[in-house]
């Protein structure tokens, strides 16, 4: 028989498609998974709601519980309560910062009108003295950072709480 | 359908998003710089899975079986209900902004009160929304200070922006029967803050922006009733475009 947890160990196996390091566990979308009428529903919540990866994230849940012998499996999308990126496993940010991508700092950028961004680390000399590029960047949850020390251009999966 | 007040809100709300989603989404590629680019078409993005959310749910109060894409793509023009404003041509990227931050500072005090709907579904939609629409309005009233306040040519160009747009904001409030049901059976909070809210939110932008509000407040309405501008058929081309030519097409 199998259970949740060794459902949860299998998920670490399927990655987000745009950060690949991530697997959906990590990310922190997996909400849930359960039995109901002998069916495997697990749930998930989106990061953005816009967000182009979930439809892909739902059909690669499926295929790899399928590669693992459940072949009847449901995934429900649930918006309550709203992801947010506290959400992401220390496991996932520590990836994040071995990939290139600075991990979300503890506060949200939620000043308006130029309010000095947050200070986002360089993910590649470490350096504090970097600048935001732009708010919006290759994906909803990124922006865009660039290092003012070691000129790297780099990612920063910003925080939304 | 039970509620059919709940019906006609969902569908003002997701059609506001949706199509100012689709406006958005005709900049991509043709960005003044690339940062700019990205940025309206992630904006674009939120817009329309928000719309996805919205519809969908509309979708199930209906109960006729229609999603998302039924809702969205396959309405004639008359049954689409978004304000005016957000169908407008996005004219230059000044007139863009302008129009998207004269929204966002409308959507977050509006989102900041649908988190507490007795309406589940809509309570966690608003609050998904919230968060995104944040970096939205942060996005929009800084671009609007940038060019006021900047050389002669963008302040007069984002002036001109404003004496042109504003007479479409005024239907953001537009209220009648749908929101006094929804009020009276718990499924909307109170909403009269949010004019007050988005007031004193446009005057302190406009003030550090150094434009003004024109003194003509001659306003254009008639979206929320399906009456729409003559540009809404030549977006509605385009947004419907392959769900006609290819009816029932899925990628």
């Amino acid at each position: 028989m199998v259970g949740k947890e060794q459902i949860y160990n299998w998920l670490e196996e399927v990655s987000d498609p745009e950060i690949p390091v991530l697997s959906v566990i990590d990310l922190g979308v997996v909400r849930d998974a359960q039995i109901i009428d002998g069916e495997w529903l697990i749930t998930i919540t989106p990061t953005y709601s816009g967000c182009p990866a979930m439809k892909t994230m739902e059909e690669d849940i499926l295929s790899k519980l399928k590669d693992k012998g459940i072949d009847s499996a449901k995934v429900e999308l649930v918006l309550a309560p709203a992801w947010s990126t506290d959400w992401l496993s220390e496991n996932g940010r520590i990836k994040l910062h071995e990939y290139g991508i600075a991990p979300p700092e503890h506060e949200v950028d939620k000043s308006v009108l130029f309010a000095e961004p947050t200070i986002v680390p360089c993910p590649k000399c470490g350096s504090r003295n970097t600048r935001m590029v732009s708010q919006f960047g290759s994906t909803a949850c990124k922006a865009l950072y660039q290092c003012n020390d070691c000129q790297e251009p780099y990612d920063y999966f910003k925080c939304l709480k | 359908m039970k509620n059919e007040a709940l019906f006609r809100y969902l569908l003002r709300l997701g059609d506001d998003s949706l199509i100012l989603g689709q406006r958005l989404a005709e900049w991509c590629g043709h960005g003044p710089i690339l940062e700019e680019d990205i940025a309206m078409t992630n904006i674009s993005l939120d817009l329309i899975g928000q719309a996805m959310s919205i519809l969908d749910y509309a979708g199930v109060v209906e109960e006729k079986g229609r999603d998302c894409d039924k809702l969205g793509l396959l309405r004639f023009e008359k049954e689409y209900v978004n304000v005016l404003l957000v169908e407008q041509p996005n004219g230059d990227f000044g007139d863009t902004l302008m129009r998207q931050f004269l929204f966002d500072a409308f959507r977050k005090p509006l989102y900041e009160r649908l988190v507490n709907s007795s309406d589940k579904q809509l309570a966690a939609i608003a609050d998904k929304s919230l968060k995104e629409t944040r970096y939205h309005l942060k996005h929009s009233s800084e671009w609007i200070i940038r060019l006021g306040d900047g050389t002669e040519e963008s302040h007069t160009r984002i002036q001109n922006s404003l004496d042109i747009l504003w007479r479409y904001s005024f239907e953001l409030f537009y209220s009648d029967e749908v929101e006094i049901e929804l009020t009276k059976n718990g499924i909307l909070p109170d909403l009269s803050g949010i004019r007050s809210e988005w007031e004193a939110t446009v005057n302190s932008v406009f003030q550090q922006a150094t434009i003004v509000i024109p003194s003509n407040n001659w306003k254009f309405e008639g979206g929320r009733l399906g009456r729409h501008s003559e540009h809404f058929g030549h977006l509605l081309s385009e947004l419907q475009y392959m769900q006609r030519a290819y009816p029932n097409s899925q990628w």
